[in-house]
C-alpha cells in the first residue's frame, strides 16, 4: 500500500533523487565513532543542530504562554514555571539548551579549526559558520531579557551600553535595540522579543540551509 | 532536459514517465575503508549518540530548574549586574584599566572585533595546504591562546563575583507575588507622614512599607511600640543606629504607627 502511494507520487514528481542524495551520501570511516572512538569530535556539529531543533520546538511551546509586555512578562514566566504542566521542563530545556548550544558550537568550531577543515575549498562554509555563531550569541543575548526579571534587565543594560560604545553608529544601534535613547523598558522588551523570535531565527534558518547545502555539495573533509 | 525545437512548454511536465531514478541503495563495496551510507547505517549511530546526550541534557534540566529572579525594577540602583555565563569573559575584560573607562572602546569593540574578524577570515590568513595543527604552529598557538584567555577571564570573573549578594538580590519576595499581608495602612495618620518624611526609612523599607533588598517588610511585623522605638534608636542587624531624624515625640508616634501594622486575624 505504502509502496503504491510512493510510486504514484514518484511517477508524477520523481522524488527519489531528492531524498536518495541525502540518504545515500557516503560517511567515511574517519568520522564514524563506531570505528574510531576519537571520531566523536565529528559529532559536535550534529549535536549543535540537535539542540537547535530542541530550542525551536521548546521555544514554540514557550510562546503559547509567554506575554511580551512589561506588566505581564515576568508573571507569565512565573506562571509557566510554577503552574503550567511540564512548564518547568519546557522552560528548563530552553534555558539549558541555550547554554549547551553555545558549548557544542564552540567545540564544533574548535574541531573544524584544529583539523584545518576550513581550508580551500571550504572557506565559504567556514564564514557562514562564523555567521551562525554570531547569530546564536545574538539569540542568547536577546533571549536573556525576555523573562523580565532583575538579572535580565541589568545584564541587558550593560549589553546595550557596550553596543552604544561602537564608534559613530553606537547611538543608532542603541536606539534600534532599546527603542529609546535613554529608557530600557516596554519598547526594549517587545523589540528583543521580535528579534529573538522572528528576525534572528529567520537569519539562522537561511545560514543553516547554506551551511548544510554546502556540506552536501562538498562532502566532509578527508582524514588528516 | 531536452532543449531547443520540439520542446513542448504548455501542459508538459519536466518529469518524464520512463526516465525515473530507480529506488535502489548505492553500492558501497567499492568505497575505501569502512565507508557506509548515511541512511540508515550511520544515522542509527548518530541517534545513539544523540540519545546519550539527551539523557544528560534532561538530567540537567530536572536537577537544576531554570533560574528566575524577582520582576524587573530598572530603578533599583544597588543591583549588581551579571550576564549569562558565556559572556562573563567579555564582562571581565571590561573591568581592566586599559579596556574600560576612557579606553572602553578597546575592550568593548576593538578586541572582540579583531577576534571575530580574524576568526571569520581564518581561511584567508592561513592559506597553506597543511591541515595538521602541528604543521601550522601560528594558527594553533593563536587559537590556544584565545581559548586560554577566555577560560582565564571567565575564571577571574567567577572568582571575584559576590555570589552571596547575587543570590540575595534575586530572591522573589511575597511583594513580587502580590502576597502582602492583610494590613490596613492609615495613610492619614501622623505616624504615616513621619515615616514618609524619613528618607532613611523609605530608602530601605520602601514607601509601601513592604521592605526591600536586605530590609524586612514592616507590614505584619510582630513588635511592640517599645521594641520598634528601641530598634530605630539602636539599630538591628544591617540597620544602622541613630538613623531617625526627629524628636523623641515623633519617634514615639512613628513607633506606635509601625507597631500598629499588625496582620488581621
Amino acid at each position: 500500500m505504502l509502496n503504491k502511494i510512493y510510486d504514484w507520487v514518484d511517477e508524477r514528481l520523481d522524488i527519489t533523487p531528492i531524498w536518495r542524495d541525502i540518504a545515500d551520501h557516503e560517511v567515511p570511516e574517519h568520522v564514524n565513532p563506531a570505528h574510531h572512538f576519537s571520531a566523536f569530535v565529528y559529532c559536535f556539529g550534529g549535536l549543535t543542530f540537535f539542540i537547535t531543533v530542541i530550542q525551536i520546538l521548546s521555544g514554540m511551546f514557550l510562546t503559547m504562554y509567554y506575554v511580551p509586555d512589561v506588566v505581564n512578562a515576568w508573571k507569565s514566566v512565573y506562571y509557566l514555571q510554577n503552574e503550567v504542566a511540564f512548564g518547568e521542563i519546557v522552560r528548563g530545556m530552553h534555558h539549558w539548551g541555550a547554554s549547551l548550544v553555545i558549548v557544542m558550537m564552540f567545540l564544533h568550531t574548535l574541531r573544524v579549526f584544529f583539523t584545518g577543515s576550513y581550508k580551500k575549498p571550504r572557506e565559504l562554509n567556514w564564514i557562514v559558520g562564523v555567521g551562525i555563531f554570531c547569530v546564536m550569541l545574538g539569540l542568547g543575548f536577546t533571549g536573556y531579557l525576555l523573562p523580565w526579571d532583575m538579572k535580565a534587565v541589568f545584564a541587558t543594560k550593560v549589553g546595550i551600553q557596550i553596543a552604544a560604545s561602537v564608534p559613530f553608529i553606537g547611538e543608532l544601534i542603541k536606539i534600534l535595540l532599546a527603542g529609546d535613547a535613554t529608557i530600557l523598558g516596554a519598547q526594549t522588551l517587545t523589540r528583543f522579543f521580535a528579534i529573538h523570535v522572528f528576525f534572528l531565527p529567520a537569519v539562522l534558518f537561511a545560514l543553516l540551509a547554506a551551511h548544510f547545502i554546502m556540506i552536501r555539495r562538498q562532502g566532509i573533509s578527508g582524514p588528516l | 532536459m531536452h532543449r531547443g525545437k520540439g520542446m513542448k512548454f504548455v501542459g508538459d511536465s519536466r518529469v518524464k514517465l520512463n526516465d525515473r531514478m530507480p529506488n535502489i541503495p548505492k553500492d558501497y563495496s567499492e568505497y575505501p575503508g569502512k565507508t557506509e551510507a548515511f541512511w540508515p547505517d550511520f544515522l542509527l549511530k548518530e541517534w545513539m549518540v544523540g540519545a546519550v546526550f539527551l539523557i544528560g541534557y534532561l538530567l540537567l534540566t530536572v536537577a537544576h530548574p531554570s533560574p528566575l529572579e524577582g520582576p524587573a525594577d530598572p530603578t533599583n540602583a544597588s543591583y549588581i549586574p551579571l550576564p549569562d555565563w558565556y559572556f562573563l569573559f567579555m564582562y571581565q575584560l571590561l573591568k581592566y584599566t586599559y579596556a574600560s573607562g576612557p579606553y572602553n572602546v578597546i575592550g568593548a569593540i576593538i578586541i572582540p572585533g579583531l577576534a571575530v574578524g580574524a576568526l571569520a577570515l581564518m581561511p584567508f590568513l592561513d592559506k597553506g595546504p597543511e591541515r595538521r595543527p602541528s604543521k601550522r604552529p601560528l594558527p594553533t598557538a593563536f587559537m590556544l591562546l584565545a581559548v586560554a584567555s577566555m577560560v582565564y577571564l571567565t575564571w577571574e570573573s567567577v572568582a571575584h563575583h559576590d555570589w552571596e549578594a547575587t543570590k540575595a538580590q534575586g530572591v522573589i519576595t511575597d511583594k513580587d507575588l502580590g502576597l502582602l499581608p492583610d494590613v490596613e495602612v492609615d495613610e492619614t495618620s501622623p505616624g504615616y507622614e513621619i515615616y514618609q518624611s524619613q528618607a532613611s526609612c523609605i530608602g530601605c523599607h520602601g514607601g509601601d512599607l513592604a521592605g526591600g533588598t536586605g530590609a524586612p517588610m514592616l507590614l505584619g511585623n510582630e513588635l511592640t511600640a517599645e521594641e520598634v522605638a528601641e530598634v530605630v534608636k539602636n539599630g538591628r542587624g544591617a540597620m544602622p543606629a541613630g538613623a531617625f531624624d526627629g524628636t523623641d515625640e515623633e519617634l514615639q508616634i512613628l513607633a506606635e504607627f509601625i507597631a500598629g501594622l499588625k496582620e488581621k486575624e
